[in-house]
């Protein structure tokens, strides 16, 4: 196996840690110098060399310890994966979606052996050799999404589409930014949509509803979100806000450096065959401020981003009250220069800090 | 009792009417407390005729009143939860063309929509006039309890105890708005409790 994986954990003492090829391939969510929504979508076929871009479904370093983090949060609260009756199919279509793409993709990880309807599944980081008959869910231990997503970084939302809308009918969401899937299943899209501030006035959902329903198979989609998360924690639900927002309150001038993350949600939609459901997979992304300020450009852009980002946006993300200590921190790595157009580093054009 | 007009909110926010008689073979109307006038106010004779009035007082005094319409059937149940059984018969024996009209609290239309949207029907299909109090019912989002009949923000949770704010996010399968913690980042530090319009 090429990739090595980290031993380490999102709650309690916080080992979570990215790698210099992990800090490098990063998804910076800001093209500019400054950021408001938009319907931010492109084409999901790939992406620059060893980039979070580049598979169907990146697999990194943070494998198997978010998959373990995942089986606590459920073993907690199993609400957190739930799926309406109606959305079996949709399951059996994301778990071949999700084994066929990682076969082919890391073939040294996992194989995909498949005769006719019975279907042997070999996922070497998890240690787990399966087999089983396709469609028939009594051949696995748990439903076929909840099965396939137990083995897959990221939150998973499946969505009916009907009248001319997406329904939230299925899913798997443990690594949430702040929103309760045992709440919002069975919600259309304008509805689990409705806290948002500002974006329903400017009329994005709308225009987002629109490109989403005409999702056709082999042509997935991909946009990035973003938000803040003291300390490297993937389980930052509503069910459990009680218990984590004080975190929040834990910054300090010394210490934000290495517990304020920036959290970004690399968010793809693939249309699913036989149910034609689509699949929003919401995949998270943690990287110390610290990291960050490692790329000077970076550095430079995050400053202007979050001094400029209108009260709104930062309420709504949860970070309005450490905002103030956030740009003293940032403004250190902020020299004034022009940053180049992107979200690449480009470490090797963009100049040093000057200060 | 003048009908309270609620300001304008977000998208999963439910939006009430009032109710109008659809042709239809028959007719299940269940109301709760001033819900009751609503259904005096669409009644007629013809409509009477094919129509099953669920009620529940709660206090109120119409019952004289819907049963002088002369309705094809008639309970008076004590609380939604001795109705219920009695609305999942109805829903469960219904045939096409059953037209379903909800009056009342937002805990009881939200309640009954659900059941109707359990046996097969659209949310979109059932009428809904909102009537009397404006309490909410609510679903903490930490211990999942419902409390009944919240009528300030913020509220304490019944059950976990939890200082919660009244949130106007609404589930229509929970048939509850969210409550969340507020002094979560700031132990303690409650503001006073208001009514939830004020």
């Amino acid at each position: 196996m090429t990739l090595q994986f980290n031993d380490e954990t999102f709650r309690d003492d916080y080992s979570f840690h990215n790698s210099q090829r992990a800090i490098d391939r990063f998804p910076f969510p800001f093209h500019e110098d400054s950021y408001m929504y938009s319907v931010n979508m492109e084409q999901h076929r790939g992406g620059p060399a060893d980039s979070v871009y580049e598979k169907r479904f990146d697999v990194d370093e943070h494998y198997v310890a978010e998959m373990r983090d995942r089986a606590m949060v459920l073993a907690d609260d199993p609400l957190r994966c739930q799926c309406l009756p109606h959305m079996t199919l949709a399951g059996w279509d994301l778990l071949e979606l999700i084994m066929v793409s990682k076969s082919e993709d890391y073939p040294d990880l996992f194989e995909l052996h498949r005769d006719g309807d019975t279907w042997r599944w070999v996922n070497k980081p998890m240690g787990i050799d399966d087999t089983f008959t396709f469609m028939d869910e009594t051949t696995l231990p748990y439903g076929p999404m909840e099965y396939i997503t137990r083995q897959a970084q990221g939150d998973f939302c499946v969505l009916d589409q009907r009248d001319e809308n997406l329904w939230m009918d299925a899913g798997m969401i443990t690594t949430q930014a702040d929103w309760s899937l045992d709440f919002d299943i069975g919600m259309n899209f304008f509805e689990w949509h409705a806290p948002v501030p500002l974006a329903h006035e400017k009329g994005i959902f709308v225009r987002a509803l629109k490109f989403l329903l005409n999702i056709q198979q082999g042509a997935p989609a991909r946009r990035l979100n973003w938000t803040m998360t003291v300390n490297p924690l993937l389980d930052t639900s509503p069910e459990n806000y009680h218990k984590w927002g004080i975190q929040k309150t834990s910054l300090t001038p010394e210490n934000i450096g290495s517990k304020q993350h920036l959290r970004v949600e690399l968010q793809t939609f693939f249309r699913l065959p036989r149910s034609n459901a689509l699949v929003f997979p919401i995949r998270c992304y943690l990287c110390s401020f610290q990291d960050l300020m490692t790329k000077p450009k970076w550095g430079r852009r995050l400053h202007r981003v979050i001094r400029d980002l209108p009260d709104e946006l930062a309420t709504y993300k949860g970070f309005i009250d450490n905002r103030p200590m956030m740009l003293d921190y940032l403004s250190q790595f902020d020299d004034g220069l022009p940053t180049s157009l992107g979200v690449f580093a480009d470490t090797d054009t963009e100049p040093p800090l000057q200060k | 009792m003048p009908k309270f007009e609620f300001p304008p909110s977000i998208r999963s926010r439910p939006v009430y009417g009032t109710l109008e008689a659809r042709p239809g073979k028959h007719h299940l109307m269940v109301a709760d407390a001033d819900g009751a006038e609503a259904i005096l106010d669409v009644a007629t004779p013809e409509l009477m005729a094919k129509t099953h009035i669920i009620y529940i007082p709660k206090g109120a005094v119409f019952t004289d009143k819907l049963r002088a319409l002369k309705p094809a059937q008639f309970y008076e149940g004590p609380s939604y939860a001795a109705s219920l059984q009695r609305i999942r018969h109805v829903l469960q024996n219904a045939h096409m063309g059953l037209q379903i009209y909800l009056a009342g609290t937002e805990g009881l239309m939200g309640q009954a929509q659900n059941e109707a949207m359990q046996a097969g029907y659209p949310h979109t299909a059932i009428q809904t006039e909102h009537r009397g109090s404006i309490a909410r019912r609510m679903q903490c989002v930490h211990c999942k309890g419902i409390t009944e009949d919240v009528e300030t923000d913020p509220f304490v949770c019944a059950h976990c105890g939890l200082n919660l704010f009244v949130r106007d996010h609404y589930s229509r399968r929970l048939a509850a708005y969210q409550g969340v913690c507020i002094d979560a980042e700031d132990p303690g530090n409650v503001p006073e409790a208001k009514g939830i319009y004020e």
